[in-house]
Order: structure tokens, then C-alpha cells, then sequence
């Protein structure tokens, strides 16, 4: 279990990075999803099930879909 | 140089972090924690005690964070709202898939939601958490048909209704008990880890719940409709 978390902090680290340094905006949005997601699962890991509940139906679901809904939007008003 | 600087500036930050606490080591919760803790089930009769915290000992704090939420939607509704003039999108028709799974999903998911919230005093979750999941079913049935439109109506209705039977669950215990979101002799506490028990808990979090339903569903359904300006002849968008 304690690799477990070692690799899933690292997979963190990563996409945050990646996140920072991609130059598609989707892409972007969709890694910080993934950010959220492992956070929500260390916050299980760590016993604070209400928060990782939290985390993930708002910080990996909704906010990544108004994400991409933001960007097809101003997307479609520079064209 | 400055680079230089913000990595010292940093490294600083992370000094002062690692300071904080210490890492790995669980910290002695205070004196006000260590009371919730001894008497948490006590007063309340709450198999959750992050849910007693929450609503009860911590209910005013709620109540405003549920005011921001409140705020934060009218405002991103205030500036996206439909002006006259504008040109809907003709939007493409979504897939097949997305329909059909949109219309199986839809009802569980919302039952899954109302679950959450209803037993928010019982296990983990609450009324954040179930409002979030009914926003999310709301979603995916707005994308699989964009133009399938919200009761804007009923909505309003519902959401002005639980704000202010939240308010009015308080005015209860300040009557009864002579505190505001007071639980104490409001409604009997009932048998510990049974659906009908924790007084008003569960009551106010399913208020939280619908609440927030409404609000993050018409929030989506302002976001996803907003129309583009109309390519006008003066040049103003």
C-alpha cells in the first residue's frame, strides 16, 4: 500500500507539471482533473472519506467539465 | 536573478511549511476538537461526526458558506445570462451512445445523489457532496440534449425554499433552545445510526442538498446555453 501511494504521489506531481507546461488547452484541463482524482483518493487513503467525496465529484467532475465548456466558449468567440 | 530569487523565496515557503507540522505524525486534536469528540454522539446522535460538525456545532459557518455559493451562481448567471439578440448554436446532435446513456443514467445517478444527502449524518457525504452528483446527472442529460431546457421556475422556487427553511431550522432552535441552529428539544434525537435520528441534521442537509442541486444544475444549464453575440453590421460583438 505505501507504493501504492509513493507512485500515485508521484503520477501526481507529474500531471500537475504537466499541466503547467502542456500548450493544449484541453489537455491541460483534463490533467488537472487527474490531479484532483489522486488527490480524492490520498484524502480515502488518509481517512477523510467526506472529503475525498468532495474532491472528486467537484474538483475531478464538475469543475473539469465547466473547464472545457470555458474554453470550447472562448474558443468559438476568437474564431 | 530573478529566478534566483524565487527559488530562495521558495525554498523559504517550504521552510516554514515543514516547520508546521510535522510530517507523518498525527497532531492532538484541542480542547474544543477533544469535546466534539467525547460528546459529539451525545448530543446529537450522529453516526457521522464530521456531519454533526458541520451542521451543527459549525451550522453557522454553513449557512454562510452556502450564502457564497448562493452569490457566486447569481453573479456567473448575472454575466452570462441570455441578452436579446443573440444567436443560439446550432448545435450538431450528440451521439447515439451518449443519449441512450444519458437517459438510462440520468435517474440512478439522481437517486445516488439524494442517497448521499439523505444519510449525510450516517456515513460520508452530505449535502455538498449529494447536490455536486444531482449536478452532474443534470449534466450529462444537457449534453446528450442541448435542447433539452431546465424549469427555470421550479428551480428558483426549490432553491429560495431550502435557503429559507435552513434559516427557518435555526429561528426553530432559537425559539426552542434559545440558540440559533440550536438541536437541542427541536425534534426528539431518536436511536443512534438509525435514518430517523440526529434531530435537525438531517433535515438541514437535505435543504444543503437540494440547494445545491439547483444552484451547480442552473449554473450548468446558464454556462452551456449562452448564446455567441450575432455578427452584427456595425462591428459589435
Amino acid at each position: 500500500m505505501m507504493y501504492l501511494d509513493l507512485l500515485v504521489c508521484l503520477v501526481l506531481v507529474l500531471s500537475g507539471v504537466a499541466a503547467m507546461n502542456t500548450r493544449n488547452l484541453v489537455s491541460a484541463a483534463v490533467m488537472v482533473g487527474v490531479v484532483s482524482l489522486l488527490v480524492s483518493y490520498l484524502f480515502l487513503r488518509m481517512g477523510a472519506p467526506d472529503v475525498a467525496m468532495t474532491e472528486a465529484s467537484i474538483g475531478a467532475g464538475l469543475s473539469t467539465i465547466i473547464f472545457l465548456i470555458a474554453i470550447r466558449r472562448t474558443e468559438e468567440e476568437e474564431r | 536573478m530573478k529566478q534566483i530569487l524565487s527559488v530562495v523565496l521558495l525554498l523559504a515557503m517550504g521552510w516554514f511549511l515543514v516547520g508546521l507540522v510535522p510530517l507523518g505524525q498525527p497532531t492532538e486534536p484541542g480542547r474544543v476538537a477533544q469535546h466534539y469528540i467525547d460528546n459529539g454522539i451525545d448530543e446529537n446522535r450522529g453516526a457521522n461526526l464530521v456531519t454533526s460538525v458541520i451542521v451543527n456545532y459549525r451550522g453557522f459557518d454553513t449557512l454562510g458558506e452556502v450564502t457564497v455559493l448562493f452569490l457566486s451562481v447569481a453573479g456567473a448567471g448575472f454575466v452570462l445570462r441570455r441578452r436579446d439578440g443573440l444567436v443560439r448554436h446550432e448545435h450538431r446532435p450528440s451521439s447515439e451512445i451518449l443519449q441512450t446513456g444519458a437517459r438510462m443514467l440520468f435517474a440512478p445517478i439522481v437517486v445516488f445523489g439524494a442517497y448521499i444527502f439523505v444519510h449525510g449524518h450516517l456515513s460520508p457525504g452530505g449535502g455538498f457532496q449529494g447536490g455536486a452528483v444531482i449536478a452532474s446527472a443534470v449534466m450529462l442529460l444537457l449534453l446528450a440534449d442541448r435542447s433539452h431546457h431546465l424549469p427555470h421556475g421550479l428551480m428558483h422556487w426549490l432553491e429560495s425554499m431550502a435557503g429559507f427553511g435552513y434559516v427557518m431550522a435555526g429561528v426553530a432552535g432559537l425559539v426552542v433552545a434559545g440558540s440559533f441552529l440550536s438541536n437541542q428539544g427541536v425534534l426528539p434525537l431518536g436511536t443512534w445510526n438509525r435514518l430517523f435520528s440526529a434531530g435537525i441534521i438531517p433535515i438541514i442537509y437535505i435543504l444543503v442538498g437540494l440547494k445545491v442541486g439547483t444552484e451547480l444544475s442552473s449554473l450548468l444549464d446558464v454556462m452551456i446555453d449562452t448564446g455567441r453575440p450575432a455578427r452584427q453590421e456595425g462591428g459589435r460583438s
